[in-house]
């Protein structure tokens, strides 16, 4: 716990709340020797809404736009894990045209969420026109998924048993246009971002989550494969779609920022593929489950689902008292594990890296708030 | 006698216009270069800038300049007073004076000194003095870094700098603006001195804090660095003099390297000016381009790349000069 | 000391090569629209404000004052009133309140809507100095929406024309209770005489 800087030969330096960098409401007290950190400390809880509570006092479809309101850069994935767990409790079997269309928009919503990540974290390194290009590539996803869920940021799409609209052709060929049109794009981003000399120096070697740290403090996403653990939900306990695709989990070498960077852009190209093969093998039928009740009132039980978002591990265990309303909703997101261990991993470094760690491990406050 | 007075008074006619014409030129100058800047940044970006006052925006930067002075100037209450209002003055005022040697053509200089390039380098330094007061003053902890960071940077850039430019001073043997333009009337010196010019665009980069060096006020870092506290009209000193330092690094490269006025059809002064603009183009792109660099990278860069190299260039000019 | 020359020239490599990318977006045109002045279409499933749909037969709403929507509102922001008046066979609203600065636009009440009565807005331009800009009555804004299209006009039923209905109502409903005890009591009595 820091204090103040007692010793005499450091003092304290507030970074946040209102900091440039660090992307939202988070505050981290530094305890430094010059412009090197001796001690880390994380305070959150600026941005709490108390969602858990909220679960409780809302049925189970009132719920669902809170979702959204969560992460908001992965808004679907959420919406996702919610939904699978409550169909889990009811017994819905979701159509297999709907899972698929769960999973296109899914996978646009983690591209959205890397693009926007790519953006921002060239900034915190100072770089700002990158930022500029990566929202001209998201706008184009954010008006495909506009004309299918109606919002741009936070969607509340998937419904129990489904989703409430089909995709057409339009979306179809616009996806298919897009995906065209970002693969074009890497070639820009690899000469202008990943093999920029000065990039490479800021990030290699900086900011090193070791492989025994990562499992310690519950590390997953981009963050954990980074280190070289090829743990990822969709492939470890498949859910929804991913079964039928092929798509691979990279991951880094050393752990260190460059390594996550890399794993997040190869995970747009995967990305990039599962979309391709969905598009390419989507069926025909219904996009929502027969018999879904009017009034949600699942039986007793208890549930946990888990789905991987763009920063890892998103978990939802509902425990159901045979009510219209949730008994208990606790929500595991990613970003909290993540934050714990960064702020292990500031310890001997600059206040540069601070600021490069941070948005490499690209946490959405909210989220840890919530 | 009579002698002695009038060459005294069309001397001082000359720096009373001289003067005159600085100040309306940094002005105009630092009001052009905000205005280029957002369009050059906003065309890279692809979006077009500031668009709605004036045709293309170009008086956006005037009424920006006019609300800075409407504002309210907020002095912290902890700050250092003294220090804290004169650091925007001792960063403006050795920008004013080392417009005194710029040789806009083989006549528009004001006072041509025979030691001119090192009274823009003594100048010039001066600048970090003034970043160093407004930080320390400002008794914040953000701006107490920019500070520091700026004084080590600039120690650290300022020796291949002179180094550098010391190679060019070799080739003519005068230290007088107007002898060095006037000796690249046949050829440019970038094309026999390509690495100290592009020795000293990253010098004059790093000297002018542009980025990928900005690192005293380094926005994601630093919150806004060294001027953190600085508000209303003392801000926007701090800005005019970073532009108007950019113009200046962008002149003495233009005499150094690119054959100052010397160009054909136009006048002396126009192609002076083009060349100027064109190489603050450069510096601006690379602002709208690269990642910042972290503070003992750009000083292990200083020391282990750019000195050594600026040594060999010099190495090199001398034996030339030897041998031809 | 040839891989301290190699990487200082790989390293300014790369750096030109970044600079060739922006120097090429440099002279490709621009993207953005100036807002105020050029506006984009908004797609058709675009998720404004819900509001009334206007029937096309009827030309008015299809309300029914059922308070579906009002009750699965996550952030309970609907207020919906409505009455049956005498001759119609089914309640109409009277007074249909949206706090739009609550809503999330989740979607729910157009979904839940037995008569399929909501649609989304297209409007975004929401922007407003107070916070009772933001309270939407959706009668006016269907009477607004009606008088652009040059249609007749749905009339707000006025205080005394609900009380009136209200009236009638209970005295029907006091009538149908009448008659109802009336009819109940021969039967009662049968059951008291065994």
């Amino acid at each position: 716990m820091i204090t103040s800087g007692i010793e005499e030969k450091t003092f304290v330096l507030n970074l946040g709340p209102q900091h440039p960098s660090t992307h939202g409401v988070l505050r981290v007290l530094l305890e430094m020797d010059g412009e090197y950190i001796t001690a880390a400390e994380p305070v959150i809880g600026y941005g709490h809404r108390a969602h858990e509570h909220m679960a409780e006092n809302r049925n189970y479809q009132q719920f669902l736009p809170n979702m959204g309101r969560v992460d908001y850069l992965h808004a679907l994935a959420f919406n996702q894990g919610y939904c699978m767990a409550v169909e889990k409790l009811l017994g819905l079997e979701v159509p297999e045209r709907a899972e698929y269309i769960r999973v296109i928009t899914n996978e646009l919503n983690r591209l959205t969420s890397h693009l926007l990540w790519f953006g921002a974290y060239l900034m915190d390194l100072g770089a700002f026109t990158p930022f500029l290009y990566c929202f001209d590539d998201r706008e184009h996803i954010l008006d495909l998924l506009d004309s299918l869920t109606g919002s741009r940021l936070t969607y509340c799409f998937y419904r129990f048993g489904g989703v409430p609209k089909d995709i057409d052709d339009d979306f179809i060929s616009g996806t298919r246009a897009f995906i065209h049109r970002l693969r074009s794009r890497w070639a820009d981003y690899d000469n202008l971002v990943t093999k920029n000399v000065i990039f490479i120096h800021r990030t290699k070697g900086v900011g090193l989550f070791t492989k025994e740290q990562c499992q310690l403090y519950g590390i997953t996403g981009p963050s954990l494969r980074g280190s070289g653990i090829p743990y990822d939900i969709r492939k470890s306990e498949p859910y929804s779609a991913y079964p039928q695709f092929h798509f691979e989990i990279p991951i880094g070498e050393n752990g260190d920022i460059y390594d996550r960077y890399i794993v997040r852009l190869r995970e747009m190209e995967q990305s990039c593929r599962i979309i391709e093969q969905a598009l390419n093998k989507l069926p025909k039928g219904p996009i929502m489950a027969e018999k879904v009740p009017k009034r949600i009132k699942p039986p007793e039980g208890e549930v946990y689902t888990a789905v991987e978002t763009a920063r890892g591990e998103f978990g939802i265990y509902i425990v159901s008292q045979g009510d219209v309303k949730p008994y208990r909703i606790k929500l595991r997101v990613p970003s909290f594990a993540n934050l714990s261990l960064m702020v292990e991993s500031f310890k001997d470094n600059l206040v540069a890296d601070v600021v490069a760690i941070l948005g490499s491990i690209d946490v959405v406050i909210p989220e840890i708030d919530r | 006698m009579d002698v002695l007075t009038h060459s005294l008074g069309s001397e001082g006619v000359r720096m009373i216009v001289g003067l005159i014409g600085v100040i309306a030129l940094v002005s105009v100058n630092a009001l052009f270069l905000i205005w280029m800047e957002r369009k050059v940044a906003a065309h890279m970006q692809l979006r077009p800038g500031p668009m709605e006052v004036g045709p293309h925006g170009a008086i956006q930067t005037v009424c920006d300049a006019v609300k800075l002075m409407g504002k309210e100037l907020i002095t912290p209450e902890e700050v250092d007073k003294p220090i804290y209002y004169l650091a925007p003055i001792v960063v403006f005022l050795p920008v004013l004076l080392t417009f005194l040697v710029i040789p806009f053509s083989q006549t528009m200089v004001i006072k041509d000194l025979n030691v001119g390039i090192i009274l823009i380098l003594a100048f010039s330094s001066l600048s970090v003095l003034a970043i160093l007061m407004a930080g320390w003053s400002s008794k914040n902890k953000y701006s107490v870094f920019g500070a520091i960071r700026s004084v080590a940077q600039n120690i650290a850039y300022e020796i291949p700098l002179l180094i550098t430019v010391m190679s060019v001073i070799l080739m003519v043997g005068s230290f007088k603006l107007t002898d060095i333009v006037v000796a690249q009337s046949r050829y440019w010196f970038i094309l026999v001195q390509p690495l100290a010019f592009i020795l000293y665009i990253i010098c004059a980069t790093a000297e002018t804090n542009r980025t990928p060096f900005d690192l005293p006020e380094a926005e994601s870092e630093l919150v806004a660095g060294f001027h953190t506290e600085y508000s209303g009209m003392r801000f926007a000193l701090f800005f005019l003099a970073e532009y108007t330092n950019m113009f200046i690094v962008s002149a003495v490269a233009t005499v150094l390297f690119l054959g100052g006025w010397h160009g054909p059809i136009l006048p002396g002064a126009i192609w002076f000016l083009l060349k100027v603009y064109a190489l603050i183009f450069l510096i601006m792109w690379f602002r709208w381009t690269f990642p910042r660099v972290r503070f003992d990278q750009l000083v292990t860069f200083a020391w282990k790349i750019l000195i050594p190299l600026s040594f060999v260039n010099l190495l090199l000019t001398a034996l030339a000069l030897k041998i031809f | 000391m040839i891989n301290y020359f190699k990487e200082i020239l790989v390293g300014f490599w790369s750096l030109l090569a970044g600079m060739a990318v922006t120097i090429r977006y440099f002279t490709k045109p621009i993207v953005t629209v100036q807002y105020p002045r050029e506006k984009i279409k908004m797609s058709p499933a675009y998720r404004g404000y819900p509001r009334l749909i206007i029937d096309p037969e009827t030309q008015t709403h299809r309300c029914i004052a059922c308070e579906m929507c009002a009750r699965i509102c996550p952030s309970q922001l609907i207020t919906v009133e409505g009455i049956k008046f005498p001759g119609e066979k089914q309640k109409r609203a009277t007074k249909y309140v949206h706090e739009h600065y609550y809503c999330s636009l989740c979607g729910l009440c157009t979904e839940v809507c037995p008569t399929s009565a909501l649609e989304y807005s297209d409007e975004y331009r929401l922007a407003g100095y107070h916070r009772e800009d933001a309270v939407l009555d959706h009668l006016v804004i269907l009477q607004l929406r009606q008088t652009a299209a040059g249609l007749p006009v749905t009339a707000i039923p006025s205080a005394e024309e609900i009380a009136a209905a209200a009236a009638a109502e209970a005295a029907a409903k006091e009538a149908k209770a009448k008659a109802a005890a009336a009819a109940k009591k021969p039967q009662a009595g049968e059951e008291v005489k065994e």
